[in-house]
């Protein structure tokens, strides 16, 4: 850039060498004018060997002008010429993988394929990078006055200082009779889902405070959650695992489901996990309405769980303290991690899917990298955290009794405060943070209150994949293409790129699981069994001849072929150094040597 | 004033103004927000190789009056939706593609009409046919009243077996018992070549090296020409007789053959020592072969009732046609545009398909087209799945073929396992590794 804008300077100089440059309003005005007044003669001749200057600075940049912008009818060049520059932090944000090696040997074909798929990712991470600025909006922040702890700002006063409409977010609803109660978010964030202990559901659209349906099971309610879209509803009753609309309607009672406990909906897999007192972790697919999977942990009453947002993978939380890892391919656990000591309370996992926060009856809130399984931080509350809530910005919400706290950057730096706090009616049973909105969600034993926590949601959404604006038209739409598009359960690992990247070793897995099938190895040399001839050839001197010369040729043939594998690192050693000595012949100073 | 900021969305910013308008659809490509890309990828691929098989539907047209089997076809030079074809009775009918019916019907020869060639400008094209005749027809069909007579006719001393006209001037080839190059304003042959004795059943003229020809013969081999020299330039023998070739329009250094041993080979004409590549699949002898205008695909046609198509470059084909009526597929034509073959066979229809078999005709809207590119961009990226490939490769094949193919694979793989056991118990380097491409080549003469 700064050389860029030295060409317009030299420019200049050359048309004051007729006349006096005319002002233009991006200079400072009167600076040249003033000059020309204090020293009339000595800013001539000054201005002869600029102008000099400037000829043979331009004489030896001419070409690189030309290549760098077009030199335009006014005498002015491009100030920034070329493409703009996108910064390399925002690229590395949409960079998938590492730059690919290419192939040693001429390989034209692989070469030139690499180079165009590579510089087609290039391209494109390029144009999402420069996409990426001009984004419309900006995530919401609270800072607190000199001196002032931002968790002390209470709710009322950040719903003073907002606008009306984000103020109209932050509201009670007090529902004594029915609570404690549990609630969801749908995946754009526009409808709510309550479901109190006593039977009473509720779904309204909470932006503008809509009550879609409300309805009272007469049955007690352990967990509610919306399915694909804002149509559906799942709700895990007393004993029977049910499936409502929107408008209240019972569509679907899954009497194979039982003693549900709580529930997660994988939304690119249309799976439905859930968990029991039976200790029975079982996926619903429910885009065909089918089992998928029916797994026993063997651990008991089961009441904690959580999805991994980047992989799908189901994060049990045991009495015993440990944490278990699930997909519905394996009969087993894919991990088990010990996290606390005593019970484990709440699990939660980070969008991008490195990051797992717990709590336990140990009363000690801990950060697990979940790509080590390795815990990074350590917190002591007081309390304990009952509920544990991540929002996709990365702000962890905990519920202690009756407050909720929020915090910030509980992985990257150790946090002494936490962001923000608030205190609730009644003990806390659900925590929810509302996907695309700087919204939590927190249900009590008094009912539901939504709170404001600035920063928390992402706040430019993708209309194709979860759009809190689209229309009836769109949703129908956006359902057809999603269930075309809908993972197969088999694929759910704990590296969702596998698919991506080269099967090396499926040979010889295959191989290994053919024996481990068949019980012995196919491929394996049969041992020599020499046949029964007859007039008196198998006496057994004859027998052991025949064992000897097979094994005989056997051996010649591992000699040869061990042989032959000598010759050849001996051939390519040896053309490795003289490849070696005829690249020393090359160097320039080789001449001078004698 | 407290530093505060709370997301707050203004709905008209999301939302379309009147209902006239498009949707709004923000975008964020942020990774993050899109998890599991590979996989919905992978599941995208697969549905989209799943349609390209539901949709493939290759056959479009069967142009029937012929009242013998077809035995040669012509493109139009200039004209897409105009096709000659010549049947094994003398007859020669021209076709309307676009309306798939006849148009002209003349009596051109008595038997066969063994060759057609539209000259280059497209008014005119010429026939050679088993009474020893070359006619040239006017390609306008005659006024009321007229006879439907040749322009000129030229008696020749034996039977022609095939004709092919120069690219640019007013010279044309003829092959039968010798390959002669005609002036079309003469009525003998300017030259004549003859290697050996030996009758040639087809002849074609390099397109890009106009002065360049090529030819079957009869005792197996392939003779290149220069028309400006007066004996024949090499040529190469092999191991069976071929019965056409055809060359590359783009790379026209390269010529395919189409061989009586169920096989294709594709030659470089600089070096025909051994075949660049071997095209295999079929079952029975291979009768003609054409390429595609792009040159990167040719198709044969064959005497076991099918026609495949070939990548230039790759040894197996990537599709195969076959409808329970046609019989041996005498002749076959890639369209200039690229997007459609015609197949002429025994039972006197001539059919029309689509070169791609899933391929949508017509006008596509924008949209539609993106959707094309996309699901193309996408099966080519997963192609190697062994889900994806297993349903992209799958085609049906008649009994006796599928039988048949599996016959030749057995007993291919039977010569290979003994000449290994030849090889393991001689003498090392008595019993050299003959490749695939060498095997088929007997001698290049110069």
């Amino acid at each position: 850039m700064a050389s860029a804008g030295e060409a317009p300077g030299g420019e200049d100089t050359h048309v004051e060498k007729k006349k006096k440059a005319s002002e233009r309003y991006w200079e400072e005005p009167g600076k040249d004018g003033n000059q020309t007044e204090k020293n009339d003669g000595e800013s001539k001749q000054l201005q002869h060997k600029k102008a000099e200057k400037s000829r043979k600075r331009k004489l030896e940049h001419k070409p690189r002008d030309q290549s760098r912008g077009k030199n335009f009818l006014s005498g002015k060049t491009d100030p920034f010429p070329g493409p703009a520059p996108v910064p390399k932090d925002r690229i590395q944000k949409f960079k998938r993988k590492e730059d690919m090696s290419k192939p040693r040997h001429k390989r034209h074909k692989l070469r030139q394929l690499i180079t165009q798929s590579e510089d087609a990712s290039k391209m494109s991470q390029n144009q999402a990078a420069r996409f990426d600025l001009l984004l419309p909006e900006d995530a919401g922040f609270l800072e607190g006055d000199e001196g002032e702890d931002t968790c002390t700002i209470s709710q009322n006063d950040i719903a003073d200082a907002v606008d009306l409409a984000s103020s109209a977010k932050y509201f009670n609803l007090k529902l004594s009779q029915f609570g404690p109660y549990r609630l969801d978010y749908s995946k754009t964030g526009r409808h709510l889902v309550l479901g109190g202990r006593r039977g009473h559901i509720a779904c309204l659209d909470w932006q503008s405070k809509q009550l879609m349906c409300e309805i009272n099971v007469m049955e007690s309610i352990n967990d509610v959650k919306w399915l694909h879209s804002e149509s559906m509803y799942a709700v895990a009753q007393k004993k029977w695992l049910y499936i409502y609309d929107s408008n209240g309607i019972e569509l679907h009672c899954i009497r194979k489901f039982n003693d549900v406990l709580r529930m997660q909906f994988l939304p690119y897999h249309f799976l439905l996990a859930t968990v029991s007192a039976t200790s029975f972790l079982q996926y619903l697919d429910v885009s065909v309405g089918k089992e998928v999977a029916a797994i026993c942990t063997k651990t008991g009453r089961l009441d904690v769980m959580c999805q991994n947002p980047y992989n799908a993978i189901i994060h049990l939380g045991h009495a015993n303290g440990t944490v278990t890892l699930w997909s519905p391919n394996q009969k087993e656990a894919l991990v088990k991690m010990l996290c606390h000591q005593g019970g484990v309370r709440s699990v939660s996992v980070d969008k991008t899917g490195l990051y797992m926060v717990t709590s336990g009856m140990d009363k000690k809130l801990k950060v697990y990298d979940i790509r080590t399984f390795k815990p990074l931080k350590s917190y002591f509350l007081p309390a304990g955290a009952s509920c544990l809530s991540l929002s996709q910005k990365g702000l962890l919400s905990a519920a202690t009794g009756d407050i909720v706290q929020v915090y910030r950057d509980v992985w990257s730096t150790p946090v002494t405060k936490p962001y923000m706090a608030h205190r609730v009616r009644g003990a806390v049973s659900g925590l929810h943070f509302c996907p695309f909105e700087d919204v939590l969600g927190v249900g009590h034993g008094d009912g539901f209150t939504s709170m404001l926590v600035p920063g928390a949601g992402e706040p430019n959404f993708d209309g194709l994949d979860a759009n809190p604006y689209r229309s009836a038209k769109q949703r129908q739409e956006w359902e057809v293409k999603a269930l075309l598009e809908k993972i197969q359960p088999e694929l759910i690992s704990l590296n969702p790129n596998k698919l991506g990247e080269v099967d090396r070793a499926t040979f010889e897995q295959r191989h290994q699981d053919r024996v481990e099938a068949l019980g012995f190895d196919p491929l394996a040399k049969q041992k020599f069994v020499p046949k029964f001839k007859k007039k008196g050839r198998s006496s057994s001197g004859a027998v052991e001849r025949r064992k000897k010369q097979v094994a005989h040729e056997d051996q010649r043939e591992l000699i040869k072929n061990t042989i032959e594998q000598k010759m050849r690192t001996e051939k390519e050693q040896e053309w490795k150094i003289k490849e070696s000595v005829v690249f020393r012949k090359k160097s320039a100073l080789d001449r001078f040597k004698k | 004033m407290r530093p505060i900021k709370v997301l707050s969305r203004n709905p008209d910013d999301y939302v379309r103004e009147t209902k006239y308008d498009i949707q709004r659809v923000p975008r964020n490509y942020d990774p993050s927000l899109h998890p599991f890309e590979v996989n919905r990828e992978y599941a995208r691929a697969l549905n989209a190789t799943k349609l390209e098989r539901v949709f493939a539907k290759p056959f479009l047209a069967s142009l029937d009056g012929h009242r013998d089997g077809v035995n040669c076809m012509a493109k139009h030079s200039t004209n897409l939706s105009s096709l000659l074809s010549g049947s094994c009775d003398g007859e020669l009918k021209i076709w309307n593609l676009t309306k798939r019916e006849c148009v002209r019907t003349l009596q051109a020869h008595e038997g066969f009409v063994r060759g057609i060639v539209v000259r280059f400008c497209g008014t005119s094209f010429f026939t050679v046919g088993d009474d020893k005749t070359i006619k040239q027809w006017k390609m306008q069909s005659p006024g009321y009243g007229e006879e439907e007579e040749p322009l000129n006719t030229i008696l020749g001393k034996t039977v022609f077996t095939g004709l092919d006209h120069h690219r640019r001037e007013g010279v044309f080839a003829t092959c039968g018992q010798q390959v002669d190059i005609w002036d079309e304003q003469r009525s003998s042959p300017v030259r004549s070549f003859t290697w050996g004795v030996d009758s040639f059943s087809s002849v074609r003229f390099n397109p890009v090296e106009t002065e360049l020809l090529a030819s079957c013969a009869s005792d197996r081999s392939i003779v290149l020409y220069d028309m400006r020299e007066a004996t024949p330039l090499k040529k190469v023998v092999m191991t069976m007789r071929s019965n056409t070739l055809c060359w590359n329009p783009m790379e026209a250094y390269y010529f395919t053959c189409a061989n009586e041993d169920y096989s294709l080979y594709t030659y470089d004409m600089r070096n025909l020592e051994q075949p660049v590549v071997v095209h295999m699949d079929h079952v029975s002898a291979v009768l003609d072969v054409d390429f595609s205008p792009t040159g990167k695909e040719f198709v044969s046609a064959s005497f076991d009732k099918t026609i495949r198509i070939f990548p230039k470059d790759g040894g197996h084909s990537r599709e195969v046609y076959h409808t329970k009526r046609m019989q041996h597929v005498i002749c076959i034509k890639w369209s200039a545009d690229n997007k459609y073959i015609l197949s002429g066979s025994d039972e006197m229809n001539i059919r029309l398909w689509k070169a791609n078999a899933s391929e949508k005709l017509g006008v596509l809207a924008h949209r539609e087209r993106e959707a094309a590119n996309y699901n193309q961009k996408l099966k080519e990226k997963y192609q190697h799945h062994p889900q994806v490939k297993r349903i992209a490769r799958h085609r049906h094949l008649p009994k006796n073929i599928y039988h048949q193919a599996k016959e030749l694979r057995v007993m291919r793989e039977a010569r290979r396992r003994k000449e290994k056991n030849v090889r393991k118990h001689s003498k090392p380097g008595s019993v050299p590794v003959v490749t695939e491409r060498e095997k088929h080549v007997v001698t290049v003469v110069k």
